[in-house]
């Protein structure tokens, strides 16, 4: 297991999904069983490599682990440097986890166009990049998987997506849900990573030459980053992480995008894409610039809460499933980054166990999205009345999902949304108490909000008689395909929620060491 | 306020005896994580096993509720005959340096919990066979139901805040389930939605309430808190400063799922479910959950430098509660809504006793009011089982035709009313006095021995208010000519065991506690790991019981001659009629309308899409427009690389293929002209070097 | 010894040489004014090894290369001219303008 430890393993998890989009270039388009048994191979593998890797972790160490550094661009001192620790663990796995489930639920649900090769290719191309942000530890490389991202998403976007008509408001321009969607997406989060890359280079400059992380996060606490222009260097990393989370007002493109998207493409968009943004903030914001996080933290919870009253509020309006659960993952993006703004051991552990929960719960609810609308032919709630009778077991895990989704006790949402509250109460020194504990109380209303929108929503799609429109019609409950995909998911949101150390027990250690670090000098 | 505590000769330690030789309850207590445990996994397994079972699930549901009921009596044997107090817990993960943990907590309020949930759950899940019988979702419905009662049981089992909450909105959750039970009728699953989201902005409370205690404390656990709260305001300053805004959002929590008021407004609707669940959720289980959590907080409501001022608001409100409920239950005319008000009234008592200071008094309340108003509403299950109708109108006369649901049900209400020897006269004696207590001798908050005086009067009305409305009810549904349709009959055996399982207890329960003679009940609830300071009479407060029982007396009377066999009951009943007061009571204090049309359509409809619109039409617009904006700006640059910079490069392409074209005519591909070309080139080269140097 | 005799004869036989290359149509023709050219070339570098004493004997040597080269290049230049002349049945130059194409 040397040559595991010694940072292959943790490559090997990042370019299998890569080294398997090659292999399917080369296989012929027609072959499509071959084409899913490749790719569910090469991201088997990947997922089969992260559990080993979760057993090769040493959790009683906080540090970073598993890793190597190499060189990689000498110009610039830029090295190969990956490696994780117990805050990227749980998201490498994750990761690789619901892209293993995304496949499986692929295996027969295809969207139109038919074609799997390019989708699948795609969808590799993606995990690599996914994978890849998470452990990286130099900005360029990180810049690099973080960008990697962007493509095949835009393309899953714009091929597959919803083929419907929409007409932008005030502007009167009619054009197809997924081309606008595409677009959008691929500018917003392309304008906010000229931003980070800006902040990058600032850094490189600024911090000691390097765009290593871990060196620049050491040079970062003892202040040689200065308080000038650090103050603008962390606006534009600011900019380019929360375009991705989103946070208020910057999320506009997550409820065109996650709608027009494919199934499998909302899924991972919500389940892991959301997620680069936040753990950019952990990995890159905060310890490397503390003293200016501490200056921007105000702001970042006062977004935060903005974001969950609002889009809970927003939720209400919705009348689309799908854009309704879009919607609602802002709201719980924003527990995520009032997590992290207190910037309190409690408020990032609350911040990444409430990741992974997102990632998991509302994965499957995009997934049910994507599984009802297929059957139904529509989105709209108010058509779709009496799914309970006409699919119960849909219906039921319908339920379930929406209730881990308000964040019911026990099941996994529950931990990162109450432990935020929680960090909300005492943020770091040096932050404001009254601001914070007010904004405590929002997010408390917040997760009212959260129950009745959800509540509405099984109301309207689950209870009720069918309506007359579907008399005769014969619908599939749920398939072994979709079966095989969900099931997992249910069994971590339980297991999260009962035994949270699932979690916590990876992060909490090296969120300590994180906090500590980064504010030992401001003491 | 420090005289509260020293002032001894009416108060005693309620846990003086218990709390010098506390064990911790061996093999018993420490298996007792069984209790919570059990109906979780068995709600799982009715579901994915239940239909294969003889008795589609049933059979599980009662064996875990047996099994329930044996526990928690073996439990309160153990814990009369040696008082037990030990909290279990097993950490399941670190959060900075506070650990999060389940656990089972084994003391006195517990083990009362448990025993009531056990035996009066019980006796409902026998009763819901018979009931539920040829249900569409039977076996669902035995699942949520066990799923319930085990969220009770996580709740009360709970030695942390954290493990409170969850049980809490387990308890949520389920109750959503089993109202919303009938999902096809959109009213039901509103109800439904109703009693959810009412419990929720309580929860929100709760959540709030518990941060600011456990992160005041830096732990979650009970036994900590309660000991910071034990060693005074000096030692814990932190908590002390916090403590009103905590006990107060705890309270609020509280109010949610003990429906008190404004918070009220979920419980009747509940009725929407089937009516075993009706009967659970407002006896033993659910309702209870908040007085539970006041009573579990309890030194932290009673210590001085705590939040003592709580207790002020707790009692008015409890007072509130009491009676614009119980008015409200004469009006109704279906019965279970009836018992539903009177549940919420009577939640206004123990709130009442609680916030007077009356630990005891407040759950002894709840005890004794978990066996009778369970008989009540199986009682009115039993009813409209048989004439398949909610409403006393389709009722009437029944006393013949149903011998045992009618004797029961006398049974119950005389308990409910409080008249002597029934359980309720006791509990109900308990709480007059102490708040006469809380009046005289001491002001609630400094100075409010006025509001305790109101509070008092408002609960001596109450008790006339039961006893009227009680009297309605069973004169309108059993007395009298039948009104409604077929023939009524008694309902099955498994049906009338349960009634009469628990008509036993609502006579004679009330005995184990009285006022210095048999105070069972205080040393049970009393054995606590921090002993709870209370205010209980060791004697009879002679001039309340009196006061109590003339109110209830004169209810009934009055309750007979306006519905009672001898009146001309459709006359009376009209007389009774006050115009101004019926509407407002009939509409509940329009305080439904007020929340539906004054909060949730608004913020469903305009706030909501206010926001919607805000999305599209200004972030978007913005949005779409900076779009816009560059692809305009685009175009002018594409006219410009059209016509400026293309023309450039245009026409340095032009006149490169201009030159090739004549350079072409040198190519001739004749090797001999390129040859001589080479040679003259090279003789001019050597000849221009030759020059050259 | 004078070297202005041999680099006179050196420079008639190149220049008949080249003149031969320009002017023959036929592809042997060109051929043999090549090696008129080389063996120019050699006479030089034979009168200058002389002339300058080299110690090695380097003019001599890389005479012989030339050799040596002329005749590979007159086997293989032979061999592309039977062919030519074979898909072609003419060893004319003038027609062979292929490189225009």
């Amino acid at each position: 297991m040397e040559w595991f430890e010694s940072g292959w393993g943790l490559s090997l998890i990042v370019f299998l999904p890569l080294i398997g989009a090659g292999v399917l270039l080369a296989i012929p388009k027609a072959n499509e069983e071959a084409q899913k048994l490749t790719a569910l191979f090469f991201t088997g593998a990947a997922f089969v490599l992260s559990i080993i890797l979760t057993f090769a972790f040493d959790f009683g160490q906080a540090g970073i682990q598993l890793g190597t550094q190499q060189d990689w661009i000498p110009a610039i001192d830029s090295t190969y440097h990956i490696g994780v620790d117990g805050i990227s663990l749980p998201l490498v796995v994750l990761t690789t986890f619901i892209t293993l489930l995304s496949l499986i639920y692929s295996w027969e649900h295809w969207p139109e166009p038919h074609n799997p090769k390019a989708f699948l290719i795609l969808m590799l191309l993606l995990a690599t990049g996914m994978t890849g942000t998470f452990v990286a530890l130099d900005l360029i490389l990180f810049f690099v998987f973080f960008e990697v991202v962007l493509l095949p998403m835009y393309f899953m976007i714009g091929i597959w997506g919803d083929r419907n008509e929409v007409t932008i408001p005030v502007f009167n321009i009619t054009t197809q849900m997924r081309l606008y969607a595409a677009i959008k997406f691929f500018l917003f989060t392309l304008f906010g990573s000229a931003f980070m890359l800006l902040g990058f280079l600032a850094l490189y400059f600024k911090g000691g030459r390097t765009f290593d992380m871990l060196q620049l996060a050491a040079n970062g606490a003892e202040g040689l980053l200065g308080s000038g222009l650090a103050f603008w260097v962390f606006f534009a990393l600011f900019l380019g992480f929360a375009v991705k989370v989103p946070m208020f007002p910057l999320h506009t493109w997550l409820p065109d995008a996650h709608t027009a998207a494919p199934t499998v493409g909302s899924v991972l968009l919500a389940a892991i894409l959301l997620k680069l943004g936040t753990y950019a903030f952990v990995r890159i914001a905060i310890p490397i610039l503390p003293e200016q996080s501490q200056n921007w933290a105000p702001v970042i919870g006062i977004l935060a809460v903005i974001g969950i009253i609002y889009a809970s509020l927003a939720c209400l309006a919705q009348t689309d499933m799908k854009r309704l659960i879009a919607f609602s993952s802002v709201g719980h993006m924003g527990f995520v980054m009032l997590g992290i703004a207190t910037m309190t051991p409690i408020g990032i552990n609350a911040a990444i166990i409430g990741m992974v929960a997102h990632g998991v719960i509302t994965g499957l609810l995009f997934f049910l999205a994507g599984s009802m609308s297929h059957r139904y032919h529509t989105r709209e709630m108010a058509r779709l009345g009496g799914n309970q009778q006409l699919m119960p077991i849909m219906g039921a895990i319908l339920g379930f999902t929406a209730m881990a989704s308000l964040g019911l006790p026990g099941l996994a949402g529950f931990w990162g949304e109450f432990m935020a509250l929680l960090s909300a109460f005492s943020p770091a020194e040096g932050l404001s108490v009254a601001l914070f504990r007010t904004l405590m109380v929002i997010g408390a209303v917040g997760t009212v909000l959260a129950a009745g929108y959800l509540l509405w929503m099984l109301q309207k799609v689950n209870f009720g008689e069918p309506g007359d429109e579907w008399v005769g019609h014969e619908f599939h409950d749920v398939d072994k395909w979709e079966m095989a995909a969900w099931a997992p998911m249910i069994v971590v949101t339980i297991a999260i929620g009962i035994f949270p150390r699932l979690v916590f027990g990876a992060t909490n250690d090296s969120v300590v060491e994180l906090v500590s670090n980064a504010f030992r000098s401001l003491g | 306020m420090t005289h509260l505590l020293t002032t001894a000769n009416s108060l005693i330690l309620a846990a003086e005896s218990g709390a010098k030789e506390l064990s911790d309850g061996g093999t018993l207590a420490s298996w007792a994580w069984l209790i919570p445990v059990v109906p979780m996994v068995a709600a799982f397994a009715i579901v994915f096993f239940g239909k294969r079972m003889p008795y589609k699930g049933w059979d599980i549901a009662i064996a875990v509720m047996g099994f329930e009921a044996l526990y928690g009596t073996a439990l309160l044997l153990s814990h009369i005959s040696k008082p037990i107090a030990h909290d279990f817990q097993v950490e399941i993960a670190m959060l900075g340096s506070m650990p999060i943990e389940w656990g089972w907590s084994v003391d006195g309020l517990s083990i009362m919990m448990y025993f009531l949930i056990g035996v009066v759950g019980f006796l409902v899940f026998l009763f819901a066979k018979g009931y539920m019988e040829g249900d569409v979702r039977y076996t669902w419905f035995f699942a949520s139901f066990t799923l319930f009662a085990g969220g009770m049981l996580v709740l009360v089992s709970a030695p942390n805040l954290i493990q409170l909450i969850v049980g809490w909105e387990l308890v949520g959750v389920s109750s959503w389930l089993l109202i919303g039970h009938y999902w096809e009728e959109h009213e039901n699953s509103s109800a439904a939605i109703k009693a959810f989201l009412t419990n929720k902005v309580g929860d929100a409370g709760l959540f709030v309430g518990a941060i600011i205690i456990s992160m005041s404390v830096g732990s979650f656990r009970f036994s900590d808190i309660l000991h910071a709260v034990e060693s005074g305001a000096a030692e814990a300053p932190t908590l002390s400063r916090f403590a009103f805004w905590g006990g107060l959002a705890l309270f609020i929590g509280a109010m949610g799922k003990s429906a008190q008021f404004p918070l009220h407004v979920w419980l009747p609707d509940a009725m929407a479910g089937p009516t075993p669940v009706s009967s659970l959720m407002h006896a033993a289980t659910m309702v209870t959950a908040g007085v539970f959590l006041v009573g579990r907080m309890y030194p932290l409501y009673l210590t001085d430098g705590f939040a003592t001022e709580v207790r002020a608001v707790i009692v008015i409100i409890g007072g509130i509660t009491l009676f614009l409920t119980g008015l409200i239950a004469l009006v109704q005319d279906d019965i279970k809504r009836v018992l539903a008000y009177s549940t919420l009234s009577q939640l206004g008592y123990m709130t009442a006793a609680m916030g007077a200071g009356a630990y005891t008094a407040g759950l002894f309340h709840l005890f004794t009011h978990a066996f009778f108003k369970a008989l009540l509403f199986l009682g009115a299950g039993s009813v409209i089982h048989s004439v398949h109708s909610n409403n006393m109108s389709d009722m009437g006369g029944l006393r013949k035709p149903m011998p045992y649901t009618y004797w029961t049900f006398v049974v119950g209400s005389l308990a409910l009313a409080g008249i002597v020897p029934f359980a309720g006269f006791f509990s109900k004696d308990e709480i007059l006095a102490s708040l006469r207590y809380a009046s005289g001798e001491f002001g609630v908050a400094d100075g409010g021995g006025a509001v305790a005086t109101v509070i008092l009067a408002l609960a001596i009305g109450g008790a006339f208010i039961t006893a009227f409305y009680m009297a309605r009810t069973v004169f309108l549904t059993f007395h009298g000519e039948y009104k409604g349709h077929g023939h009524p009959h008694e309902s099955p055996r498994i049906m009338w065991v349960p009634l009469v399982a628990l008509a036993v207890p609502s006579a004679v329960i009330g005995f184990i506690n009285i006022p210095g003679v048999t105070e069972v009940f205080t040393k049970v609830v009393g054995g606590r790991e921090v002993p709870v300071l209370d205010h209980h009479a060791s004697s009879f407060d002679i001039p309340m019981l009196l006061a109590g029982l003339v109110a209830a007396g004169l209810g009934i009377y009055l309750g007979w001659r306006i519905w009672g066999p001898d009146a001309e009951t459709q006359e009376a009943r009209d007389s009774f009629r006050v115009d101004g007061l019926y509407p407002v009571l009939e509409n509940k204090y329009y305080i439904d309308d007020f929340y539906m049309d004054g909060i949730v359509r608004p913020i469903r409809g305009p706030v909501a899409r206010a926001m919607d619109w805000f999305n599209g039409y200004v972030i978007d617009f913005i949005v779409n427009g900076a779009g816009l904006l560059a692809k305009a700006l685009g175009k002018v640059v594409y006219w410009f690389d059209q016509r400026g910079v293309d023309g450039a490069i245009n026409a340095s392409g032009a006149v490169t293929g201009a030159g090739g074209g004549v350079l072409r005519l040198l190519q001739t591909g004749k090797v001999q002209q390129y040859a001589v070309l080479i040679f003259a080139a090279t003789v001019i080269l050597v000849g221009g070097l030759v020059i050259w140097f | 010894m004078i070297v202005t005799q041999f680099v006179i004869l050196g420079a008639a036989l190149f220049s008949l040489g080249v003149y031969g290359v320009l002017t023959r149509r036929n592809a042997v023709l060109v051929l043999l004014s090549v090696e008129l050219m080389l063996a120019a070339v050699n006479i030089n570098f034979v009168a200058f090894d002389v002339f300058v004493q080299d110690r090695i004997a380097g003019g001599q040597i890389f005479a012989l290369f030339v050799i040596a080269v002329a005749a590979a290049e007159v086997g293989i230049g032979l061999a592309i001219v039977l062919l030519i002349f074979r898909n072609r049945q003419s060893a004319n130059v003038d027609e062979l303008d292929l490189m225009k194409l």
